[in-house]
């Protein structure tokens, strides 16, 4: 569609002076203007200089149309900078934007303010950032935490100002806000490490659904966190002694035995799920968590995760690769195979491969290896087979076994055709045989004949540095090879001569009577070397060897300094030793430290206070826009209890698949939060908040609509989002106003996109918050030796089978011991029913709490299921009795359907009472509230405020239970159910009657 | 994080630049150059190089470079993996990556990067959330665009950004509701000279391609879950679920995404469908070398093995081949000393081989190495794990979908070594 661009002649586009683009900009058409600020995007992606055209682009800055608008806003990022004063003419659009009721506006408007890098706005950027800190949309939010960096690098004196928003938004609980503040956090002030306190537990367990880039930054800062704030886990293990010196100290003996910190186990919990990432670099920021932070014993778990990135792109292969070299080597011994080494690959990816198999190899597997390696001496790569050579090498240094193996082996190379192979044979051949020389006189001699062919000069050094080390295993040839060297001396290498003049030298003080001559000859030579090395060394050893009246005190100790025994080199690997650089980072892969580079700080020697990181129940209205998807937290509550809960909610969450619970956008959770939030609201301030609501409505824009009507179904049952536990009465205000929030299940069978959102606002306005879920007991503490289980009817769909009730059952185990195994057994039920039995649970550690689900199908009756409970030692008899309203799910019908249905399912199928209301259940809002705890029903709207409707299905048969209350003065009521199976009805009557007169 | 971005052409060229933050100059790419010269290979340019004020991370797709600029420490693997996805997304928006079709669209090139960081940051990389952004062009939308001069922006803000499942757009609609899944294994082996196998491993992925209206919510569980060792998911899995029950619970994007990578524990034996037979000989002294390879079916479970194609690299000392395929036809590169052969579907009759003789260079010694085989080939409707999806349900919405599942074996790096 660039048509244009690309066949415009470029002498056309320069020698115009682009008066064509301006003029085209100028013109009322959108097209054109559209047209000519294609060409300079276009224009600009190339690199080519269209600055001159500020004026004419920046005036279009508030047209209408959106892409003209768009390309406008590339254009501005691009030159604003360089055009400081002209671009200032675009501000006020922005500043407009920012007021925009349409929250992905007000996004944009701060994206581009805050990118243009004029440093006169800093001010005015300041305040937009404040302003969309606190903004009810998380996405703009969001843009506010991406502004901070910008606006920081532009003006680094606003830093204090900006820790502040930082702070703020880093208290925010949405998946969305997290990553990109703790980004902002880390390029503005990463030493603030205790502004992450209060947040710590909040982002671990957020961090399963945060995006993939936010979790990288996340998990990063947490590592740097942890360390800081743990104590290393490693520290009285059993082999302490190899990882931790400080550990012998005398003040650590008495340290009490270790005890991870929850906190620290929670983040390394929360993390592992992620190794199973498909981002490489999220699975290598769990990697290198684990690697810094896990007890030895837990670091295993990343090398399968590591294994699996070396089969993505190339350039990924190469850095894992290079990673994995300094990772722990028994881990990855199970994966040998992945190392191996195929022809097709890169020469760098093999030699980075050969490292790690050579890091990998041990006496059990070095059989295996060095068959592989044999093959891999056969490639076409000589700079590999090189590379292979000296893996050889140091495998044979590292494993004494294969020493002689090994030498073989390179010994036989020594015949190969290639030079290269040859010459890195011999260098190799050298250090091994410097570790018994003894042994190997006949490889000497063998290296010695050599030394007419080969003509790589650090062979032919290395073969004569051997010769003169070890002249007394070959006291024949040694002499023979110096003649041979003395002939060649002026044709030779550098490093070459000074060798010779080293054999010559070591021979000398050994056989002086063959070789006085040729070490005379030899050094006089060297004296007239070009090399000043050469003629310093030649000089040096003339003194010191061959004795004249001055020099006596030295020469006397010549043998002594030319034939020490000298200790066998360690061969290893060129890339030890980066420990100090943070595992994955870019300073450690290029072993130097980049710009910004957080130092991972060592383990502190006695452990911070924990304390810091609990966080009070806050008064605060919970955020919107908090999204569960993959099993985390619902809502971000403190506290240990609460934090239990939180666990237990997800767990019940897992089971039960269908449960992204979402909130409302914007507006309507404000308004649905401040209505609900007091239950006794008056009808009067309720009809101007639907006015307000209303206008809102209509304001915003159409998406918002759109989007709450996505989640279709509206659950009533608030409550579920609240695990039911004891802790819940304590602050009950607190509770309702989170309670309050819409529960937007948009998981439901009934799913219906596009409700008119009418019903929408009526169902808004008729939420209430019901109670928490009641729950029963299962076995009680006592009877069950310490383990005690509850349980209660979790009211979310049961996703394995639609039949079923999901029954979430909560163990405590109150015994001093831990109790393992728990599963079920011998279920005893009657005819129809069934039981799908909650997976084991393998181990509760004493003093712990789990939650589970099971699902059970009734037969829509109100029949015990009977089962044994068992764990590793005891059997206890159990039964769960559902309460008859537990049998149905909540079904949403419009009042029509409500009529036409209850028109079908009359005389028989319809159960009248008359009662007589509770004191305090006489407003609408309260028998709402009591029908829906009693019975898991959803509301119907209605038309007349006399009159609360209800609706649900039974959860077998999927018979339709209707419910209507009229009330009528005084507290008299009519209570009518309409349902085809009569028990059902007829239990429900009493259910519910209770419910409402008690 | 990201300063800037250029890419390269394979000549050196650079085609694009855009950058985030202050314009950075192009004349930093001269260190990549410069690295580049030094590498004897286009796959052998370090994948990061320090200048000294900044650092080049780069990867290589589709014969372009493309080249981030790095101010300061970030993980490497965090711009790799960015870089990647910026590829894949050209590929979902242009169909192919090359040269000319960014320079075609250079424009929703750079709409889409703005969109992708913001400072250097990933904000948008769902390719939903793009395309309800940026819509990608087609040809009758570029038609339409010409004679109304509408554009190819959104009019509607995205939605998904702001939902509980950022991956899927909102208000999807289909006429006819569909599920694909492509079950296909790769099988990475390395086979020695003698035909026993060295190392063998399956690495498989699912690819989905959903167009279901509404948000529906599927589960995909196995007949044999056992068999996964490793799996990586896309986002929208839920992984307690997979945890506890070994199934697939999630909620589509909409379109094509990759849903599952696994690897198959090595554990179990890996199933090699194909065998070689090769003898390749050069003798001392002679400049005439033998070639002989004839290839078989083995453990196929009666399916047919298609698309064979055996490619060697030959020792540089030969000059020539001249061979004689028994089917397909086959290529010998002089200079590079590729010998390809495509050899098509195999016949259990009639086996396929390839017969003749290699020239050498006259006087040289004979080549020390043995040139290496690999194959590619495919095998439909059979995974060689034996992995079998059990079944697919949906939830959350009421009409009956189409479901589908394909199943393919391919061979992945499969190397026979002589």
């Amino acid at each position: 569609m660039d048509y244009g661009t690309f066949q415009l002649p470029l002498l056309f586009m320069s020698s115009m002076g682009h008066d064509d683009l301006k003029e085209m900009l100028d013109s009322n058409k959108d097209s054109l203007k559209l047209e000519a600020m294609k060409r300079i995007v276009a224009m600009i992606a190339r690199g080519k200089n269209t600055s001159d055209l500020f004026p004419a682009v920046v005036k279009n800055v508030a047209c209408k149309n959106i892409e003209v608008k768009k390309l406008v806003y590339v254009y501005l990022v691009r030159y604003a900078e360089e055009q400081q004063d002209l671009a200032l003419l675009s501000i006020s659009t922005f500043q407009r934007g920012l007021k925009d009721p349409n929250q992905l506006i007000r996004a944009s408007a701060l994206r581009v303010l805050s990118s243009i890098r004029v440093t006169i706005i800093v001010p005015i950027m300041m305040l937009a950032i404040k302003e969309a800190a606190s903004d009810m949309s998380p996405y703009v939010r969001k843009t506010a935490a991406h502004a901070i960096p910008k606006l920081y690098s532009l003006d680094p004196e606003q830093k204090d100002q900006l820790i502040e928003v930082i702070e703020k938004l880093l208290a925010d609980k949405t998946t969305l806000v997290a990553g990109s503040v703790v980004m902002a956090f880390e390029e503005v002030c990463p030493e603030r490490i205790d502004l992450i306190h209060k947040n710590y537990r909040k982002l671990c367990n957020l961090l399963i659904d945060v995006e993939e880039w936010g979790q990288v930054v996340i998990i990063n800062m947490l590592t740097r966190y942890a360390r800081t704030q743990f104590l290393n886990p490693n520290m009285n293990g059993s082999d302490k002694t190899f990882y931790d010196k400080k550990a012998e100290a005398p003040a650590m003996a008495k340290r009490k035995p270790y005890v991870m910190d929850p906190d620290h186990r929670l983040l390394l919990r929360n993390t592992k799920p992620l190794l199973q990432s498909r981002n490489a670099a999220v699975v290598m920021a769990v990697a290198q968590l684990y690697f810094h932070l896990a007890p030895k014993a837990e670091v295993g778990v990343i090398a399968k995760a590591l294994v699996r990135l070396l089969r993505s792109h190339r350039f990924t292969e190469v850095f894992v690769l290079s990673s994995c070299r300094y990772v722990s080597q028994g881990m990855f011994e199970p994966y040998l195979k992945s190392f191996y080494i195929r022809s097709t690959d890169p020469t760098q990816i093999k030699v980075l491969k050969l490292e790690v198999l050579t890091n990998l190899a041990n006496e059990t597997n070095i059989s295996t290896i060095l068959r592989e390696f044999q093959t891999y001496i056969k490639s076409m790569d000589k700079d590999f087979v090189a590379a292979t050579i000296q893996a050889i090498g140091r495998c044979a240094t590292n494993i004494g076994e294969v020493r002689d193996t090994c030498l073989n082996g390179l010994v036989q190379l020594l015949s190969n055709r290639d030079e290269l192979v040859v010459a890195e044979s011999v260098v190799v051949i050298k250090k091994l045989l410097q570790m018994q020389p003894e042994k190997h006189s006949d490889i000497i001699k063998h290296m010695a004949k050599l030394t007419d062919n080969i003509q790589v000069p650090m062979a032919r050094a290395s073969i004569l540095w051997l010769i003169g080390e070890y002249c007394e295993h070959v006291p024949k040839i040694a002499p023979d090879v110096l003649r041979k060297m003395a002939k060649s001396f002026t044709n030779e290498e550098d490093i070459v001569k000074l060798q010779i003049i080293n054999l010559a030298a070591k021979l000398y003080l050994t056989n002086s009577k063959q070789t006085k001559l040729l070490t005379q000859y030899v050094l006089n030579l060297a004296k007239y070397d070009q090399n000043y090395d050469i003629r310093d060394r030649a000089r040096f050893i003339r003194q010191l060897i061959v004795p004249t009246e001055k020099s006596g005190a030295l020469s006397k100790y010549a043998k002594k300094l030319f034939l020490a025994l000298k200790p066998a080199p360690v061969l290893e690997s060129p890339f030890k030793d980066r420990d100090h650089f943070q595992l994955g980072s870019l300073s450690h892969l290029l072993n130097a430290k980049a710009g910004g580079y957080q130092e991972l700080p060592d383990w502190p020697e006695a452990a911070p206070d924990p304390s810091v990181r609990n966080v009070e129940v806050k008064d605060s209205v919970r955020a919107v826009g908090t999204v569960i998807y993959r099993d985390t937290g619902v809502l971000w509550q403190s506290s240990e209890e609460e934090e239990r809960k939180h666990e237990r909610k997800s767990k019940q969450r897992k089971s039960e698949s269908e449960s992204e619970s979402d909130e409302e956008e914007d507006s309507e959770s404000e308004s649905s939060q401040t209505e609900s939030e007091d239950s006794e609201s008056e009808a009067e301030v309720k009809k101007k908040k639907k006015v307000l609501k209303k206008t809102h409505f209509k304001h915003s824009n159409m998406n918002i609509c759109m989007y709450s009507c996505q989640c279709s179904f509206i659950s009533f049952q608030a409550a579920e989002s609240k695990p039911p536990s004891k802790p819940v009465k304590k602050d009950n205000k607190k509770e309702k106003k989170e309670m309050s929030l819409l529960d937007l299940d948009d998981c439901n069978s009934h799913a219906n996109m596009y409700r008119p959102f009418l019903h929408l606002l009526l169902c808004l306005q008729t939420i209430s918050p019901s109670s928490a879920l009641k729950s029963y007991e299962m076995l009680h503490r006592i009877t069950g030796e310490g383990l005690s289980v509850e349980y209660c009817f979790s009211r979310q769909p049961f996703s394995p089978d639609a039949n079923m009730v999901a029954v979430q059952m909560q163990f405590t185990n109150n015994a001093t011991s831990d109790t393992k195994n728990l599963h079920m057994e011998d279920v005893k039920l009657q005819s129809g029913m069934r039981v799908k039995e909650f997976p084991e649970i393998e181990l509760l550690p004493a003093g712990e709490m789990v939650t589970a689900v099971m699902g059970i199908d009734f037969c829509d009756s109100t029949q015990a299921a009977n089962f044994q409970l068992c764990t590793h030692t005891r059997k206890f008899f159990v039964s769960i009795q559902p309460p008859v309203g537990e049998l149905m799910r909540p079904v949403f019908l419009t009042e029509n359907e409500f009529k036409k249905e209850q028109g079908q399912l009359m005389g028989m199928n319809e159960i009248t009472e008359k009662i007589t209301l509770d004191v305090k259940c006489r407003n609408e809002h309260s028998i709402v509230q009591r029908v829906i705890t009693a019975a898991n029903l959803s509301r119907v709207p209605c038309g007349s405020d006399k009159e609360c409707r209800f609706a649900g299905r039974t959860v077998t048969s999927s018979s339709l239970v209707l419910v209507t209350v009229a009330t009528k003065e005084e507290g008299a009521a009519k209570l009518t159910i309409n349902c085809e199976k009569m028990v059902i009805g007829t239990m429900l009557v009493k259910d519910i009657l209770l419910a409402l007169t008690q | 994080m990201i300063h800037s971005l250029f890419l390269i052409n394979a000549s050196g060229d650079i085609f694009l630049e855009k950058h985030w933050k202050s314009v950075v100059s192009r004349s930093v790419c001269d260190y990549f150059f410069e690295a580049q010269e030094r590498a004897t290979e286009p796959e052998n340019v370090p994948p990061v190089i320090p200048t000294p004020h900044h650092y080049l991370i780069s990867v290589l797709r589709h014969r372009i470079y493309f080249v981030a600029v790095i101010q300061s420490e970030v993980p490497p693997l965090f711009v790799i993996e960015f870089l990647h996805r910026v590829v894949d997304t050209f590929q979902d928006y242009f169909g192919v990556c090359t040269e000319a079709a960014i320079k075609d669209n250079v424009v929703v090139v750079y709409e889409l990067l703005e969109e992708m960081l913001d400072n250097g940051f990933p904000l948008a990389t769902e390719s939903n959330i793009l395309k309800e952004l940026i819509k990608p062009p087609t040809i009758l939308r570029t038609m339409v665009n010409t004679i109304t001069g509408s554009t190819n922006v959104g009019e509607q803000l995205p939605t998904g950004q702001l939902s509980v499942v950022p991956w899927r757009r909102t208000g999807v609609k289909y006429t006819n509701n569909e599920a694909y899944f492509d079950v296909v294994e790769e099988i990475d082996a390395i086979i020695d000279k003698s035909g026993s196998t060295i190392t063998a491993e399956i690495q498989g992925v699912i690819d989905a391609c959903v167009k279901l209206t509404g948000m529906p919510d599927l589960t995909l569980s196995f007949m044999n879950p056992r068999l996964l060792d490793d799996v990586s998911f896309h986002p929208c899995v839920r992984f307690k679920r997979w945890e506890a029950e070994r199934i697939l619970s999630f909620i589509p994007p909409d379109g094509n995404f990759r849903l599952l990578s696994y690897h198959v524990s090595s554990q179990n034996l890996v199933a090699i469908p194909v065998y070689i037979k090769h003898n390749i000989t050069f003798r001392e002294g002679s400049s005439q070398g033998r070639f002989d390879l004839t290839l078989g079916p083995k453990q196929t479970m009666g399916k047919a093995v298609e698309s064979v194609l055996v490619s060697s690299q030959l020792p540089r000392g030969v000059l020539n081949a001249n061979l004689n395929p028994s089917q397909g036809t086959y290529t010998f590169d002089p200079v590079t000393k590729m010998l390809s052969w495509d050899v098509g579907k195999i016949n259990p009759q009639k086996l396929p081989s390839l017969k003749g003789t290699m020239s050498l260079q006259a006087g040289a010694s004979k080549p020390d190495e043995n040139p290496t085989i690999n194959i590619q080939l495919k095998i439909q409707q059979m995974a060689i794990s034996g992995l079998k999806v059990n079944r697919l349900d949906m939830y959350g919405e009421k009409y009956k979908p189409f479901k589908g599942i394909k199943y393919m074996t391919k061979a992945g790096k499969f190397q026979v070594r002589t």
